[in-house]
């Protein structure tokens, strides 16, 4: 039959052959924030094979690390998740006291963890906010963002910047909160409530938000825990592992909170979980702002934390010390150590080396988006074109944290 | 003089004169007000729901009219930007195709009655540029033929993600052509006419409206029509977070904006049709048009009455047109968008049947006597 065809001039194979097509989708969409490549093959708008290519924004983060003093790297951590800066701050310092083996103050940690939570709600925020915009849905992100502005306003009372905030520092804090403090948070808090009620209203239970969430871009349990998932992506899929659970650091063992976890790991319960993590953070900032006891932020050792600039300039020990810091950085002792943190992507740990120095000899970070980025071609072949929009939005890729 | 005067009022050179005055009108409505307009009120109704303060940077000498005067910087940045066209492109159909996106949104106008007949110094004036019998058949043709701008567009850009978008929108608006045909024709069995200017005539009583014997149609007629507007909800054919601008990625300056424009006149023409099907065009709810006159007529004669009452109904009309863009403009800033496969599943799958059951309910109604046909 087909040789028929072909004598008579027409094939019909031939002449019904598709082709698939090669697209290059970055690094400069609109989707592909975070600066990342897909090279997408499709037929027709579905996803044949997928190549996701990473690295848009390295900027050699771990070896700049080892050229600066221990204190130096704070700033360079900051840019690292920038959503939620501050805990990478507070993940780094950690790791460096559990090298030189110091606790910081109670206060110090009531502190620390009260503004990593702030700070996995700003991640949060600019997380299901932007879901929400990719997916058209320009009003709710907005919303979200607003709340994150009022978020950044308080953040910025204590320590001065609203997105690269650098406010933790080896054995300590750059400062103490601002008078007034907790008002403020009552009142953002108040008022982030009811946005956080308004975009649930808007998209929770809107039909079309569902029929892009569900189903899409899901992973089994075992799946997940094979490439490494945490975070939020690993919690939607029901495994109910979080770094402050599992192995509580700073305060998180007095905190009362809940994990929420989900039932299929598809986008949908990705966005639920971290909906919840939002009101669980706010409930964790309002109990530490209820517990924090008064006492110093910062350890009491003059090798470590660089001492304050008033006793630096009228004092002459503090001004050896503040001397000794600036040039030659604080000689941590020999040695390695890992500190995980739950940031808010997932698993946030910092493994750093000394050998005596006053640099760290190496300081490499375990970003959560990688692991998550990793799995992306798993969860979107086969599907079509329009669900590795909030497919690769929910997994969260942040350029900083992935790339370094 | 007198022989220009003479030849004026000759009556044929008369109905020109008039149709011209009612294209010249129609056409200052769309593309002079309306187009501009929405672009200033898709800001601003944005902002207000969103809780910003909005466009109020452009003005001259510091009166900026509450953002009014930034669709005018925007059409002065846009005439003298680069018009660019991409290398491989079809540079003709790459040219031609915002002009085949415009001009059928302009011409559906034709049909649409902006307000009633008046009698004016002993001519006939009536509202509507073309009283055709098949007036809602002309607007599905004319419609339809939007769709050859948008393909065009997507496939002679020499882009990828133009044609996906234009693959996406022919598929999309060839599916809802055919249901928003159907999402109708409960309507045209009720009044029993296919003509725009005889339905709106018969609405003249409020319990004639579309709206009241006919919501379910209502809101399946709009919903197809916005799908065909291709805004959101249904923007998957530019969709910017997948295809970046859809079909129309490779357009730049003014005819970027005739297609931009072509969306806008598409909403004003939607609330048209809707306001003529369901909403009683230019007639005021519980008054009538004889009773106006009659009122109006006592007071400043019958020409100069007639003259008001026209105004009124313009008034009305454009009253009810900007209530329905305003629906439209608030639909678009809630919503997030559908996957494509999923705007064809609603179409096919669920306004479809849906639009076949109200057929078959007012069927029934009409021919039981529950629904009294006008």
């Amino acid at each position: 039959m087909k040789e028929e065809n072909r004598k008579q001039g027409y094939d019909f194979h031939e002449a019904s052959r598709t082709e698939t097509m090669t697209i290059n989708m970055g690094p400069s969409h609109p989707a592909t924030h975070g600066t990342v490549k897909f090279f997408l093959t499709l037929d027709g708008e579905t996803i044949e094979d997928i190549d996701v290519e990473i690295g848009y924004l390295h900027r050699a983060f771990e070896k700049e690390c080892e050229a600066q003093k221990w204190n130096g790297v704070f700033p360079y951590t900051d840019r690292l998740d920038y959503t939620a800066s501050v805990l990478n701050n507070v993940g780094y310092a950690m790791t460096a006291e559990k090298l030189i083996g110091i606790e910081v103050p109670e206060r110090c940690q009531y502190l620390r963890t009260m503004i990593s939570e702030m700070a996995r709600m700003s991640g949060h925020y600019t997380n299901v906010g932007a879901g929400a915009l990719e997916l058209g849905a320009l009003t709710a992100f907005i919303y979200f963002i607003e709340a994150r502005e009022l978020l950044w306003d308080l953040i910025e009372s204590v320590c001065g910047a609203r997105l690269t905030h650098n406010y933790v520092r080896i054995g300590g804090l750059t400062n103490d909160l601002p008078d007034g403090f907790r008002e403020n948070v009552k009142r953002v808090f108040a008022k982030n409530r009811k946005l956080w009620d308004d975009f649930d209203i808007m998209l929770t239970k809107n039909r079309i938000f569902l029929d892009r969430m569900r189903d899409t871009g899901g992973i089994s349990q075992k799946d997940a825990i094979a490439w490494g998932f945490t975070g939020p992506c690993l919690r939607a899929t029901g495994v109910p592992y979080d770094v402050r659970r599992a192995e509580p650091y700073l305060v998180y063992d007095r905190m009362n909170f809940d994990i929420p976890v989900g039932t299929t790991g598809d986008n949908f319960d990705r966005y639920l979980v971290r909906m919840e993590e939002i009101k669980q953070s706010m409930s964790i900032v309002e109990q530490c702002l209820e517990q924090m006891p008064d006492g110093p932020i910062n350890v009491d050792d003059a090798r470590w934390r660089m001492p304050s600039k008033d006793d630096s300039s009228t004092k002459m020990e503090p001004l050896i010390f503040h001397f000794k810091q600036v040039i030659e950085g604080p000689s941590i002792p020999v040695g390695e150590a890992y500190q995980a943190v739950e940031g808010a992507n997932g698993e946030l740990g910092y493994y750093l080396v000394s050998n005596g120095g006053g640099k760290p000899w190496k300081c490499r970070v375990r970003p959560p988006s990688f692991a998550l980025t990793s799995a992306l071609p798993l969860l979107v072949k086969g599907s079509l074109l329009a669900d590795l929009i909030p497919t690769f939005d929910m997994i969260n890729l942040i350029g900083g944290e992935c790339d370094r | 003089m007198d022989t220009i005067i003479a030849f004026v009022k000759q009556p044929l050179v008369m109905e020109v004169l008039i149709t011209l005055v009612k294209i010249g009108f129609i056409f200052g409505l769309t593309i002079g007000f309306f187009a501009p307009m929405l672009a200033w009120v898709e800001r601003k109704q944005s902002a207000v729901m969103q809780d910003r303060v909005g466009a109020n940077r452009a003005g001259v000498f510091g009166i900026t009219v509450i953002g009014l005067l930034h669709s005018l910087a925007d059409a002065i940045k846009l005439i003298f930007k680069e018009d660019f066209i991409p290398r491989g492109a079809e540079r003709g159909l790459h040219t031609l195709a915002p002009a085949l996106a415009v001009i059928p949104a302009l011409v559906v106008f034709a049909v649409i009655p902006f307000g009633g007949q008046y009698t004016l110094w002993g001519h006939d004036v009536s509202l509507v540029i073309a009283d055709l019998d098949v007036g809602i058949l002309y607007v599905f043709a004319i419609s339809s033929l939007a769709t050859y701008g948008v393909v065009i567009a997507g496939w002679s850009s020499n882009n990828n993600w133009s044609l996906l978008g234009g693959l996406r929108a022919s598929a999309q608006m060839f599916s809802y052509e055919v249901t928003m045909g159907l999402t109708i024709i409960g309507l045209i069995m009720y009044y029993q006419s296919l003509s725009l200017v005889d339905i709106v005539a018969k609405q003249e009583n409020f319990w004639h409206w579309g709206i009241v014997w006919h919501f379910p149609a209502f809101v399946l007629f709009l919903a197809c029509a916005v799908a065909e507007n291709k805004r959101v909800p249904f923007d998957a054919p530019e969709a910017e977070s997948e295809l970046v601008a859809g079909y129309f990625t490779e357009y730049s300056g003014m005819k970027f904006v005739m297609f931009w424009t072509a969306e806008f006149i598409e909403m004003v023409s939607i609330s048209g049709m809707c306001v003529a099907l369901f909403f009683g065009g230019h007639h005021i709810p519980f008054l009538t048009q004889d009773f106006l006159l009659n009122a109006l007529g006592d007071v400043f004669g019958p020409n100069w009455g007639g003259v008001i009452v026209m105004l009124i109904g313009i008034g009305v009309f454009i009253t009810k047109l900007v209530i329905l863009l305003v629906l439209q403009m608030t639909i678009r800033w809630t919503m997030p968008r559908f996957r494509y496969d999923q705007i064809m599943k609603l179409g096919w799958k669920m306004i479809l049947p849906l639009s076949l059951c109200w057929i078959f309910l007012v069927g029934v109604g009409i021919l039981t006597g529950v629904m009294p046909t006008p």
